[in-house]
């Protein structure tokens, strides 16, 4: 355990760039899961029809989905033998992004809807009934929905930093390209070198605890 | 905007801009027009640590940079089949033979060999450190149904394994025989912790060895454990985005002399484990 440490502390470049690719690709997928997944979200809540209630499902099952099984479905499309094939992002970053905007967009759009479900009634009444423009209801929303958006941030940002189904599958787990944390740990556990393994898990552990504290800080003060 | 809106903005402008640097690869001069190879190649070549010797050579000669996507040899074919990478070093006969007749490569070439060797609890509980060829081995392994670890991923190790048991004409089935779908290093780590045998490469084996203390070589040196690698680069008129310019750089190093001075001199704990032919 000591020894885990001191490879952390001492910190080649590495072990660096597996952590910063980590971080900037999950960064990018969450970043772009907000911009389809907030808006269904809201839509969804805004009319609870039955029609949408059913998207609504369909959406949560998704985002429970395991990694690989989504890993599988976006690599059938993104070999080169598939119909999307000639973008090239297989094994490649964009391939790993473009997996996990897949994971993080339907937890996005579920936990928005769910955080605005609770929201007061009489506050959609209120925008419906002034014939407000669309904007202006929609950043409406998102003020008065502020600690739902917040949540699905930070809980999309979690499930794609700590997956390994997709980033595997779509990655190939390529040194110096898109080799991420927990590829990384999967190959040096597989290769018995444990404490490597557990050094990078710790980093992780970090990073998972520091987005946590950072969101839930930003929301307390917005409060 | 609030200030505090201001500053988480700020914070987010900052990491796009630092993300976006980080990736922006700015052209060096004398670069190959397509300088990324994608080489879909065994668990052993990789993590014998042969390719992190051999490739920084090539890559700092030519300009290229080698993408390597490292599954196992059936995996690596069925890469290629799909076009999904633009050469393959692999070590199956059989499997690179089926390959070619089928037209998915354009040119195969001979590269090196090592061998397999038979890993097994220090009490070989099954008794085959005296067996007289690999086959008995595996035979007298069935017969005491002792736990035998199988990769179980179609790699070329595997192959290799499945051809020993039809010598033996024996269908190893039973819960002695552990299908584990894993690279070789972590089945060997599984044949350790479950004091098994197991059909491993020698290089792996030497890299590994040190995080499986209760494993040594209890049968070797059969010329029926001969492990041949050939590297082939995939048909462009099959897949025309292959860059197989960049894939014949590649193949031509690893079988010139740079490349094969490479191979002869890797050793792993003083040990040469990859042999030319």
């Amino acid at each position: 355990m000591a020894q885990a440490f001191e490879l952390l502390l001492r910190g080649d470049a590495e072990t660096w760039g597996i952590i910063g690719r980590s971080l900037s690709f999950s960064f990018f997928a969450t970043v772009f899961s907000l911009i389809p997944g907030i808006p269904l979200g809201i839509f969804i809540a805004w009319k609870p029809s039955k029609g949408r209630r059913v998207l609504a499902s369909l959406i949560h099952a998704i985002s429970a989905l395991p990694t690989v099984v989504i890993g599988l479905f976006v690599y059938a499309f993104l070999s080169r033998s598939g119909p999307l094939g000639f973008l090239g992002f297989l094994y490649a970053p964009a391939g790993v992004i473009l997996g996990q905007f897949f994971l993080a967009m339907p937890l996005v759009a579920s936990v928005t809807y769910t955080g605005l479900a609770k929201l007061d009634p009489r506050f959609k009444e209120t925008l419906e009934t002034f014939g407000t423009p669309l904007l202006f209801k929609f950043s409406a929303t998102l003020r008065e929905a502020k600690t739902a958006v917040l949540s699905s941030v930070v809980l999309s940002f979690g499930r794609v930093i700590g997956e390994v189904g997709v980033s595997m599958m779509l990655g190939g787990n390529i040194r110096g390209l898109t080799r991420t944390m927990t590829t990384a740990i999967a190959l040096d556990a597989a290769k018995g070198e444990f404490e490597r393994a557990i050094s990078l898990g710790l980093v992780l552990l970090l990073i998972a605890v520091a987005v946590n504290v950072t969101v839930n800080g930003l929301a307390a003060h917005g409060r | 905007m609030k200030s505090s809106q201001r500053r988480i903005l700020a914070v987010v402008v900052c990491m796009l801009a630092a993300c976006f640097t980080a990736w922006a690869q700015s052209p060096q001069n004398g670069q190959p027009t397509n300088p990324r190879i994608k080489l879909a190649t065994t668990t052993s070549t990789e993590q014998s640590g042969l390719l992190a010797y051999m490739l920084p050579v090539f890559e700092k000669k030519t300009g290229y940079k080698v993408d390597v996507i490292a599954v196992g040899t059936g995996a690596s074919l069925k890469i290629a089949e799909k076009g999904d990478c633009d050469i393959v070093l692999v070590h199956a006969r059989s499997l690179e033979d089926a390959f070619m007749a089928a037209g998915w490569g354009s040119e195969r070439r001979d590269v090196m060999y090592n061998d397999f060797i038979v890993l097994g609890p220090k009490n070989d509980s099954a008794g085959i450190r005296n067996a007289k060829t690999a086959k008995d081995a595996f035979a007298m392994i069935a017969a005491k149904k002792a736990i035998f670890i199988s990769r179980g991923d179609n790699s070329g190790t595997h192959v290799k394994e499945k051809d020993l048991w039809k010598l033996a004409s024996l269908a190893p089935s039973g819960t002695w025989y552990k299908e584990a779908g894993q690279g070789m290093s972590q089945v060997i780590i599984m044949a350790e912790q479950l004091d098994g045998y197991t059909l491993a490469d020698r290089a792996t084996w030497l890299a590994v060895k040190g995080s499986a203390p209760g494993l040594s070589i209890i049968f070797e040196k059969d010329t029926d454990l001969l492990n041949p690698y050939g590297i082939i680069t995939v048909n462009p008129a099959k897949w025309p985005h292959v860059n197989i310019a960049g894939a014949k750089a590649l193949m031509d190093f690893f079988t010139g002399p740079d490349g094969r001075s490479l191979i002869e001199s890797y050793k792993i704990g003083g040990d040469q484990c990859f042999f030319l032919l």
